[in-house]
């Protein structure tokens, strides 16, 4: 097995990153950190780091379905913000909805204490053509 | 002319937080309704490690923060908001090596919602690395002081 491609990445290292890996189904952690901390006073997480967590997770997934590419790389993505991040480990699994020979169509889940609550989730639209664009 | 008070508490605002300290945010400047701010280069935030390029990650974070700055900023005071939702359209790479810069606009607000648009680039807007829209709810009524004590910044800033 090599090492799952947020290891090589020096951002998803910033945000330290983890990545599960179970069969088909990839798991990333961002294990809590004071320095994701937006706002000090609830205390809650950085929407930021919450939707850099996700887009990533997308990655992830995208590129363990698509080996062939080096890098995924998003065309748009779009957030929305559920809940509050609270001061505590966040979890995120991706999803590919459709894949076509250029365009993947993704969605994820970002959540802490349950599955069922997600804090935030995405959809974005991911490159499969490597050849194209820089 | 902003409300000097607000003026007085852009700066820490723009990179008062945990995170957004460690990400290096700093506000650049404010003309008319426009508020725009810089991320230095640094290879921690570098997405692509063949290239050097920044993260999407680091420039939705980015869009995101300086889309609440340009909310407050429409207001003319500071006031508990968060952003609802967010869609960022990665036209192309971020050049290595350079700082990238973001600019927003709330171009629409009322008595609970924002709405924001936003480019991050290096140069001009004109030439974007990205583009995003984004909705931001307002949570309190007004401060009637403005809004500049400490406690208060702390406690609503970028939740």
């Amino acid at each position: 097995m090599t090492k799952p491609l947020l290891d090589h990445l020096p951002y998803a290292r910033f945000l330290k990153l983890k990545t599960d890996v179970y069969g088909d189904e990839v798991t990333v952690v961002m294990p809590f950190s004071e320095h994701l901390i937006g706002n000090p006073m609830i205390p809650a997480l950085h929407g930021g780091s919450t939707a850099a967590l996700l887009e990533l997770a997308a990655m992830a997934k995208v590129s363990h379905d698509y080996p062939r590419l080096r890098l995924p790389r998003p065309i748009n993505v779009s957030i929305a913000y559920l809940r509050v991040g609270k001061a505590s480990d966040v979890f995120a699994r991706a999803h590919i909805s459709k894949a076509g020979k250029k365009v993947a169509y993704v969605t994820a889940s970002a959540w802490q204490e349950s599955q069922d609550k997600p804090i935030a989730t995405l959809t974005a639209h991911f490159q499969l053509d490597d050849t194209t664009g820089d | 002319m902003p409300n000097p008070e607000l003026l007085a508490i852009l700066p820490q605002l723009a990179s008062g937080s945990a995170h957004t300290h460690a990400l290096g945010f700093r506000l650049e400047s404010i003309e008319g309704q426009r508020v725009r701010m810089r991320v230095p280069y640094r290879p921690e935030l570098v997405g692509d490690p063949a290239s050097g390029v920044l993260s999407g990650g680091l420039v939705s974070t980015l869009l995101d923060h300086v889309g609440g700055m340009s909310v407050w900023l429409a207001m003319d005071q500071f006031q508990s908001i968060a952003t609802l939702d967010m869609r960022v359209d990665y036209m192309r790479a971020a050049s290595p090596g350079r700082d990238l810069l973001a600019e927003a606009e709330c171009y629409q607000l009322n008595r609970t919602m924002a709405f924001v648009r936003a480019w991050a680039f290096e140069d001009s807007p004109d030439n974007p690395v990205a583009a995003s829209q984004a909705a931001y709810i307002i949570h309190k009524p007004a401060l009637r002081d403005g809004g500049s004590d400490q406690a208060q910044i702390q406690n609503q800033a970028n939740a």
